[in-house]
Protein backbone atom coordinates (compact mmCIF):
# COMPACT_ATOMS: atom_id res chain seq x y z
CA UNK A 1 0.00 0.00 0.00
CA UNK A 2 2.60 2.30 0.68
CA UNK A 3 4.81 1.84 -2.40
CA UNK A 4 1.27 2.13 -4.10
CA UNK A 5 0.76 5.38 -2.65
CA UNK A 6 4.52 6.60 -3.69
CA UNK A 7 3.66 5.83 -6.89
CA UNK A 8 0.56 7.87 -7.30
CA UNK A 9 1.90 10.86 -5.71
CA UNK A 10 5.23 10.90 -8.51
CA UNK A 11 2.43 10.27 -11.46
CA UNK A 12 0.37 13.27 -10.02
CA UNK A 13 3.59 15.63 -9.53
CA UNK A 14 4.63 14.86 -12.86
CA UNK A 15 0.93 15.61 -14.58
CA UNK A 16 1.29 19.09 -12.61
CA UNK A 17 4.75 19.12 -13.83
CA UNK A 18 3.45 18.66 -17.48
CA UNK A 19 0.86 21.16 -17.15
CA UNK A 20 3.49 24.06 -16.46
CA UNK A 21 5.31 22.95 -19.23
CA UNK A 22 2.18 22.50 -21.95
CA UNK A 23 1.26 26.18 -20.84
CA UNK A 24 4.64 27.48 -21.93
CA UNK A 25 5.51 25.74 -24.53
CA UNK A 26 2.32 25.14 -27.15
CA UNK A 27 1.21 27.46 -28.78
CA UNK A 28 -2.62 28.18 -27.95
CA UNK A 29 -3.96 28.07 -31.06
CA UNK A 30 -7.25 28.74 -30.07
CA UNK A 31 -6.87 31.67 -28.38
CA UNK A 32 -4.90 33.12 -31.24
CA UNK A 33 -7.49 32.20 -33.67
CA UNK A 34 -9.66 34.10 -31.44
CA UNK A 35 -7.21 37.27 -31.54
CA UNK A 36 -7.07 36.97 -35.22
CA UNK A 37 -11.29 37.22 -35.48
CA UNK A 38 -10.75 40.05 -33.49
CA UNK A 39 -8.61 41.82 -34.76
CA UNK A 40 -9.90 40.74 -38.55
CA UNK A 41 -13.27 42.24 -37.42
CA UNK A 42 -12.06 45.71 -36.27
CA UNK A 43 -9.77 45.96 -39.86
CA UNK A 44 -12.41 45.02 -41.93
CA UNK A 45 -15.12 46.71 -39.83
CA UNK A 46 -17.34 43.87 -39.72
CA UNK A 47 -19.07 44.28 -36.44
CA UNK A 48 -20.02 48.03 -37.11
CA UNK A 49 -21.77 49.25 -39.91
CA UNK A 50 -22.68 45.65 -41.36
CA UNK A 51 -26.04 46.12 -39.76
CA UNK A 52 -26.95 49.71 -40.62
CA UNK A 53 -29.93 50.86 -38.29
CA UNK A 54 -33.52 51.21 -40.32
CA UNK A 55 -35.06 54.35 -38.86
CA UNK A 56 -38.92 52.94 -39.98
CA UNK A 57 -37.88 49.57 -38.96
CA UNK A 58 -39.24 46.72 -40.99
CA UNK A 59 -42.92 46.67 -41.78
CA UNK A 60 -44.34 43.85 -41.13
CA UNK A 61 -41.75 41.98 -38.88
CA UNK A 62 -43.58 40.00 -35.51
CA UNK A 63 -43.25 41.12 -32.62
CA UNK A 64 -42.26 44.61 -33.46
CA UNK A 65 -42.16 46.99 -30.43
CA UNK A 66 -43.49 49.87 -30.76
CA UNK B 1 -4.56 6.51 2.54
CA UNK B 2 -7.66 4.95 0.61
CA UNK B 3 -6.74 3.54 -2.74
CA UNK B 4 -10.03 5.87 -3.88
CA UNK B 5 -8.25 8.66 -2.25
CA UNK B 6 -5.25 8.59 -4.07
CA UNK B 7 -7.39 8.43 -6.85
CA UNK B 8 -9.17 11.90 -5.77
CA UNK B 9 -5.86 13.21 -5.27
CA UNK B 10 -4.81 12.50 -8.91
CA UNK B 11 -8.09 13.80 -10.67
CA UNK B 12 -7.97 17.02 -8.31
CA UNK B 13 -4.12 17.59 -9.45
CA UNK B 14 -4.99 16.92 -12.68
CA UNK B 15 -7.90 19.04 -13.12
CA UNK B 16 -6.24 22.07 -11.39
CA UNK B 17 -3.27 21.52 -14.13
CA UNK B 18 -5.46 21.68 -17.04
CA UNK B 19 -8.26 24.60 -15.78
CA UNK B 20 -4.73 26.36 -15.11
CA UNK B 21 -3.58 25.35 -18.53
CA UNK B 22 -7.50 26.96 -20.33
CA UNK B 23 -7.36 29.52 -18.20
CA UNK B 24 -3.85 30.58 -19.58
CA UNK B 25 -4.51 30.05 -23.30
CA UNK B 26 -7.76 31.96 -22.64
CA UNK B 27 -7.14 35.24 -24.43
CA UNK B 28 -3.92 36.37 -26.12
CA UNK B 29 -2.92 40.07 -25.73
CA UNK B 30 -3.46 41.94 -28.07
CA UNK B 31 -4.26 45.45 -26.85
CA UNK B 32 -1.10 47.38 -26.86
CA UNK B 33 -0.55 50.85 -28.23
CA UNK B 34 1.56 49.14 -31.11
CA UNK B 35 -0.99 46.56 -31.96
CA UNK B 36 -3.90 49.52 -32.16
CA UNK B 37 -1.67 51.78 -34.41
CA UNK B 38 -0.93 48.77 -36.56
CA UNK B 39 -5.12 47.88 -36.77
CA UNK B 40 -6.19 51.63 -37.57
CA UNK B 41 -3.33 52.06 -40.35
CA UNK B 42 -4.82 48.59 -41.97
CA UNK B 43 -8.59 49.84 -41.22
CA UNK B 44 -7.52 52.91 -43.14
CA UNK B 45 -6.37 50.97 -45.80
CA UNK B 46 -8.78 48.61 -46.18
CA UNK B 47 -11.25 50.94 -47.91
CA UNK B 48 -8.84 51.06 -51.22
CA UNK B 49 -8.14 47.42 -50.75
CA UNK B 50 -11.74 46.43 -50.86
CA UNK B 51 -12.66 46.78 -54.10
CA UNK B 52 -9.25 45.03 -55.02
CA UNK B 53 -10.34 41.69 -53.24
CA UNK B 54 -13.84 42.41 -55.31
CA UNK B 55 -11.83 42.47 -58.80
CA UNK B 56 -9.77 39.93 -58.01
CA UNK B 57 -6.59 41.93 -58.55
CA UNK B 58 -5.67 41.17 -55.10
CA UNK B 59 -5.69 38.04 -52.79
CA UNK B 60 -4.65 36.74 -49.66
CA UNK B 61 -1.73 34.31 -49.85
CA UNK B 62 -1.54 31.19 -47.89
CA UNK B 63 1.12 32.78 -45.95
CA UNK B 64 -0.75 35.30 -43.97
CA UNK B 65 0.12 38.15 -47.02
CA UNK B 66 -1.73 39.93 -49.83
CA UNK B 67 -0.12 39.93 -53.61
CA UNK B 68 -1.19 40.94 -56.70
CA UNK B 69 -3.17 38.36 -58.18
CA UNK B 70 -4.89 40.00 -61.70
CA UNK B 71 -2.84 43.28 -62.90
CA UNK B 72 -4.66 43.27 -65.81
CA UNK B 73 -7.57 44.07 -63.35
CA UNK B 74 -6.02 47.18 -62.54
CA UNK B 75 -5.61 50.30 -64.82
CA UNK B 76 -2.03 50.71 -65.72
CA UNK B 77 -2.08 54.41 -63.92
CA UNK B 78 -3.00 53.10 -60.58
CA UNK B 79 -0.58 49.89 -60.94
CA UNK B 80 2.06 51.55 -59.03
CA UNK B 81 -0.22 52.87 -56.47
CA UNK B 82 -1.98 49.30 -55.84
CA UNK B 83 1.96 47.70 -55.52
CA UNK B 84 2.20 50.44 -52.70
CA UNK B 85 -1.12 49.79 -51.37
CA UNK B 86 0.44 45.67 -51.05
CA UNK B 87 3.58 46.52 -49.71
CA UNK B 88 2.16 48.82 -46.73
CA UNK B 89 -0.38 46.02 -46.19
CA UNK B 90 2.53 43.35 -45.66
CA UNK B 91 4.67 45.51 -43.64
CA UNK B 92 1.53 45.91 -41.38
CA UNK B 93 0.80 42.87 -41.00
CA UNK B 94 5.16 41.27 -40.85
CA UNK B 95 4.51 44.00 -37.62
CA UNK B 96 0.75 42.99 -36.57
CA UNK B 97 2.56 39.46 -36.49
CA UNK B 98 5.72 40.22 -34.39
CA UNK B 99 3.78 42.47 -31.91
CA UNK B 100 1.27 39.97 -30.69
CA UNK B 101 4.01 37.88 -30.39
CA UNK B 102 5.68 39.79 -28.48
CA UNK B 103 2.51 41.26 -26.71
CA UNK B 104 2.47 38.16 -24.94
CA UNK B 105 6.17 37.63 -24.06
CA UNK B 106 6.76 34.85 -27.04
CA UNK B 107 8.32 36.13 -30.11
CA UNK B 108 9.18 32.81 -31.08
CA UNK B 109 5.09 32.44 -32.08
CA UNK B 110 5.44 34.65 -34.77
CA UNK B 111 5.13 32.19 -37.35
CA UNK B 112 2.34 30.18 -35.49
CA UNK B 113 0.36 33.83 -35.50
CA UNK B 114 1.08 34.33 -39.18
CA UNK B 115 -0.20 30.91 -40.31
CA UNK B 116 -3.36 31.01 -37.85
CA UNK B 117 -3.86 34.80 -39.57
CA UNK B 118 -3.30 33.25 -42.68
CA UNK B 119 -6.04 31.05 -41.83
CA UNK B 120 -8.25 33.56 -40.53
CA UNK B 121 -7.95 35.93 -43.54
CA UNK B 122 -8.96 33.56 -45.80
CA UNK B 123 -12.02 31.78 -43.46
CA UNK B 124 -13.57 35.80 -43.17
CA UNK B 125 -13.05 36.65 -46.60
CA UNK B 126 -16.48 37.66 -48.95
CA UNK B 127 -17.27 35.54 -51.59
CA UNK B 128 -15.69 36.65 -54.55
CA UNK B 129 -12.45 37.35 -52.93
CA UNK B 130 -9.75 35.11 -53.99
CA UNK B 131 -7.32 33.31 -51.96
CA UNK B 132 -4.21 30.80 -52.46
CA UNK B 133 -5.14 27.44 -51.88
CA UNK B 134 -2.34 24.81 -50.19
CA UNK B 135 -1.20 24.38 -53.44
CA UNK B 136 -0.70 27.87 -55.00
CA UNK B 137 -2.70 28.29 -57.04
CA UNK B 138 -5.42 31.13 -56.83
CA UNK B 139 -9.06 30.03 -55.75
CA UNK B 140 -12.38 32.44 -56.07
CA UNK B 141 -14.19 32.17 -52.60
Amino acid sequence: MERYGYRVMLFAGALALGGCVTINIYFPAAAAERAADRIIDEVWQLKKGENPPKPDGPAGAPGERK
Amino acid sequence: MSKAALWRIVLMVAVTTWAGAAIAQANLEINTPAIASLKSSMQNRHAQLAPLYGNGAVGFTRDGNVALRDANAVPLAQRQQVNALIAGENQDRAALYREIARANGQPGWENDIRATFAQRWIERAQPGWYYQSAGGSWVRK
